[in-house]
């Protein structure tokens, strides 16, 4: 480009022409992760997104003290309130602002409630994934010849194989429940994290301090956790972040399919799929609703997901 | 080449043989393989009849041999449902995904490609944080949801599109193609877009990285030095550049995208492959979900088998080391 | 005589970065007449890159031509409309990089990028571009030019790459070429041959050169004048011959001094001490001040210029003329 029609912004990686590259200046002693806040800090999407997440868990959290109704105790529901719009003041003398269900459930305390399952789903999932994966990336970069080989080729089979599909099957031959679910979720998933920690751990094996620390006799166990760990976690987090997200959105996905959860575990994906049925008719905020609080979860945790990733990528480093 | 074709050939044989190994062994051997041969409500003599013709009292690899020689043979069963042979019942659905799928990915190449490469050329313009914006949602968004919303705008409120369903078909090689009419497209136009956002979500990704680092390299600053308009720069080096990426992505996200097509197909009520194995799930047809199964992988299997080559082909380094 | 063909004055290019304003280039001002070849001498980072892409006008974001002038062929460069400035380069301007395995497009033939470059200028037929593309491969010493146009650039040798480069350059006829260390990249062997090929080549198409190096030993033999950049700023310029036979700045001798082979075998070869600063922060006055044997607190401020037969420096304690120091 020319000299003249040159733009600064501020969120713009910085190239210097290669031969020429400025010395980078030493950065004033501060803790890595007060740094990382205050970088954090200036993007003000993310830290929208942040506080949206922390929200929607505390709103998760609290449903119980914070419902108007407990919407799975039949004994609180009427025929007389259901499908009714948004505003609609019920047999109760409360307002429903987000309406009722075919059930006459208030849709807002459906959806507190919903999101429970959803967060949790999308949690333990993420977790179990994150720990099965990494172990599986590690023992393949650290045992090497046949076992990182057949590890590997099974890990990157599967990342060709849509997530879907295979939680799709799963699901089909093991049966529905939360258990199964959570089985077919992490198996789904584990592979994503067991390519990051691999690509890491590989990486790391290479640099020179793990080569000192094999030299002087240390435990293999020692090598991973002190050394190893502490150095993939990074790139770790960001995949779990993304995970955690995608988890949740393939909850809902299954559970709106109805090969998800059983209808005791009423999700966001199945309040959604529940209230499908009448959307033809105009009745939209039965499905309208709790797919918003579902949007709003997953894009706020990718946007932190995000910035994190943009944070810990080198590349994009100034 | 010619190696390196053979060498692909005999990896991806390798690979069927696995998969149809892990399948075997996922529903066979561990499930009752029974279940899978005939309907739960037979008879107990039918039973016994099933499980000699069938060999269930041989030993395990021998049973595996039978499966594969059946396999090869293009036998995979009846379904419970239909009761018809499931490759015929699969294969007579297979053009209404692929229809879908088509349009879908095309859609989303030629659309996403150009505005990704914008969006890498001119990362701060208010039109490319627009493009990105969309791109996140499209990522991180659901497919059924946007699914739904697509149904509310475009069917229930403006009433300009059907909700669902396939349009009439126009019979082209003993297939049937509804992309032949216009009503046909009316109904195939939700779906489609349903389908392509997170295809193109991908693509404008792909293409902005790819241009974002070219744009950044000495070939670019050595075109700008020779004088090369920037409108050529991006038209012959970027977009040349960035095409190994995105027909690789192109090829395997086909694949994914005809498998994905489970989700819009169930809500769109699309006639496919993707509706009819949700079906299945739901009344237990297993034989069509262990067709769907094998086939999908050989799908799979097929299409890295093709990106390879087209790999080779598009990327003159790789092509000399393999010959 | 008439103006020089180039002529820069008091260019100051920044680059505005998130740790700080880095001022690649600093004030420097130079000028080179037709036909002449001016070897642009500097360690990295002493801006000698910045100095060439400046008059190109091919400086990203986040840096900036920020004042100063760059005038060619009676035009004013800085500030030029995008378009027109675009006209100039690889026709009037050229320019050759580095590394040819990184400059030239991995994925299209050196006869499609030659084309490309060639029809960035003018409306050539098939026929007419592959004729001259084939003429200025021929001339820049390519074996059999024929058959490499529809070959892939990985498929040549360093050398042939750099020569295509070279020929890219050169399809116009330009008024200027700026090199950038085009031969840092290839063996020594090629490096000679490449050197002396286009030594010959501007001179036989009356051609300006700008030779950008950190080789002291390739500018003595190339170039007729010499500009030796430190930290982004001119510390001496001059005549090749007057320059390096008796360098007057302090770390114009101390480059020479560590050239290879002016020195004896077997002894260390003398090296100047301490590194190059950071261009945040800039010591006021003479950048070299921190490292120069000859520094007292008189170089905080900005220096003299000392200038002696064509040649000046920029130096409080300049060494002494016709000093020995460099012997």
């Amino acid at each position: 480009m020319t000299p003249t029609d040159t733009t600064l912004t501020s969120q713009d990686p910085v190239t210097l022409p290669a031969p020429e590259a400025a010395p980078a200046p030493v950065p004033p002693p501060v803790s890595p992760l007060r740094a990382f806040w205050a970088e954090y800090r200036e993007s003000w999407i993310a830290v929208i997104a942040l506080a949206v997440v922390v929200l929607v868990v505390l709103a998760a959290l609290l449903a119980p003290w914070i419902t108007p109704q407990d919407p799975y105790d039949i004994a609180n529901l009427s025929l007389m309130d259901a499908r009714r719009p948004p505003g609609y003041v019920g047999a109760e003398g409360y307002t429903h602002w987000l309406g009722t269900d075919a059930n006459g459930r208030d849709l807002l305390s459906a959806i507190l409630y919903g999101l429970r399952i959803s967060l949790q789903m999308g949690l333990v999932a993420g977790l179990v994934a994150l720990s099965v994966g990494t172990t599986l990336g590690l023992v393949a970069a650290h045992s090497g010849g046949r076992i990182e080989t057949a590890i590997m080729r099974i890990v990157d089979l599967q990342l060709s194989f849509p997530a879907i599909l295979l939680a799709l099957v799963l699901v089909a031959m093991l049966g529905q429940g939360k258990g199964q679910l959570i089985a077919a979720l992490v198996a789904a998933q584990y592979a994503y994290f067991a390519r990051t920690a691999y690509g890491a751990a590989a990486a790391e094996r290479r640099k020179d301090y793990v080569e000192a620390a094999h030299s002087v006799p240390l435990s293999a166990r020692r090598i991973v956790f002190r050394h190893i760990l502490p150095n993939i976690m990074p790139p770790l987090i960001v995949v779990a972040t993304v995970q955690i997200a995608n988890s949740i959105a393939l909850e809902a996905t299954l559970s709106f399919l109805g090969l998800g959860l059983p209808v005791t575990e009423p999700s966001l994906g199945m309040l959604i799929s529940n209230g499908f049925q009448y959307m033809m008719s105009g009745r939209y905020w039965i499905s309208i609703y709790p797919g918003i609080a579902l949007i709003i979860l997953i894009v706020a945790i990718n946007l932190v997901g995000d910035q994190i990733r943009d944070q810990l990528n080198p590349r994009l480093k100034r | 080449m010619l190696g390196f074709i053979i060498q692909r050939l005999l990896q991806a044989g390798l690979v069927m043989l696995v998969m149809s190994a892990l399948v075997f062994v996922g529903v066979f051997a561990i499930g009752n393989p029974i279940d899978v041969i005939i309907s739960p409500d037979a008879t107990q003599d039918i039973r016994a009849r099933a499980i000699a013709a069938y060999g269930l009292d041989r030993p395990i690899w021998e049973q595996y041999a039978g499966f594969l020689g059946r396999l090869l043979q293009g036998d995979l069963g009846r379904s419970f449902v239909f009761n018809m042979n499931v490759t015929d019942l699969i294969f007579s659905r297979l053009p209404a995904t692929l229809e879908l799928t088509l349009v879908a990915v095309l859609g989303a190449t030629f659309i996403g490609v150009p505005l990704g490469i914008y969006a890498g050329y001119r990362p701060d313009s208010p039109v490319s944080k627009g493009i990105m914006a969309v791109s996140v949602l499209g990522f991180s968004v659901p497919t059924f949801w946007i699914g739904l919303l697509l149904i509310l705008t475009f069917a229930v409120w403006l009433g300009w599109l059907p909700a669902g369903s396939r349009g009439p078909t126009v019979e082209v090689f003993g297939v049937g193609w509804s992309f032949l009419t216009p009503e046909g497209w009316k109904h195939l136009l939700l779906p489609a877009l349903n389908l392509s956002l997170f295809k193109f979500a991908m693509m404008v990704r792909l293409s902005r990285a790819g241009t974002r680092e070219i744009m950044l390299t000495d070939t670019v600053r050595f075109a700008r030095a020779a004088g090369l308009s920037e409108w050529t720069i991006l038209r012959h080096h970027v977009l040349k550049l960035i095409s190994i990426p995105i027909v690789t992505v192109f090829g395997l996200e086909f694949g994914s995208t005809l498998a994905f097509a489970v989700v819009t197909e169930t809500i769109f009520s699309w006639p496919g492959v993707g509706k009819l194995i949700i079906d299945s799930i739901n009344s237990l047809d297993r034989p069509v979900m262990v067709a769907y199964l094998i086939l999908v992988a050989a799908l799979f299997v097929t299409i890295n088998l093709l990106v390879d080559l087209t790999y080779a082909l598009l990327d003159p380094r790789l092509r000399r080391k393999g010959a | 005589m008439t103006e020089p063909l180039l002529q820069v004055r008091d260019l100051h290019t920044h680059f505005f970065t998130r740790a700080g304003e880095v001022k690649a280039v600093n004030g420097v001002s130079f000028s080179v007449d037709r036909g002449r070849v001016l070897g642009l001498v500097g360690e990295s980072g002493s801006g000698k890159s910045v100095t060439g892409y400046s008059i190109l006008g091919l400086i990203d974001p986040p840096g900036r031509i920020v004042s100063g002038s760059i005038r060619f062929e009676g035009r004013e460069l800085v500030g030029l409309d995008p378009d027109e400035l675009r006209a100039l380069r690889g026709r009037r301007i050229a320019m050759v990089f580095q590394d040819a395995t990184a400059t030239l497009n991995p994925v299209l033939t050196v006869g499609r990028q030659m084309t490309l470059a060639i029809r960035a200028h003018e409306r050539a037929s098939d026929r007419a571009a592959r004729d001259l593309a084939l003429d200025v491969l021929k001339k820049v010493g390519i074996p059999d030019p024929a058959s490499r146009l529809n070959t892939y650039p990985h498929e040549l040798s360093g050398g042939m790459r750099q020569r295509v480069a070279i020929a890219v350059a050169l399809l116009h006829r330009p008024a200027l070429i700026v090199a950038d260390e085009p031969t840092t990249a290839l063996d020594v062997s090629v490096q000679a041959q490449i050197i002396f090929e286009m030594r010959d080549l501007v001179r036989s198409l009356g051609t300006a050169m700008i030779w950008i190096t950190h080789d002291l030993a390739t500018v003595s033999s190339l170039a007729d004048d010499v500009l030796v950049m430190y930290a982004g700023r001119m510390v001496e310029a001059g005549p090749t011959r007057v320059t390096l036979r008796a360098p007057r700045h302090p770390y114009t001798a101390g480059l020479l001094a560590s050239v290879p082979s002016r020195n004896p075998k077997g002894v260390d070869l003398p090296q100047i001490p301490g590194s190059t600063p950071s261009l945040l922060r800039l010591p006021p006055g003479c950048p070299f001040q921190p490292r120069c044997p000859r520094a007292t607190p008189v170089c905080r401020e900005d220096p003299p210029r000392v200038v002696d037969s064509g040649r000046e420096a920029l130096c409080h304690h300049p060494l002494p003329p016709a000093s020995q120091a460099a012997a």
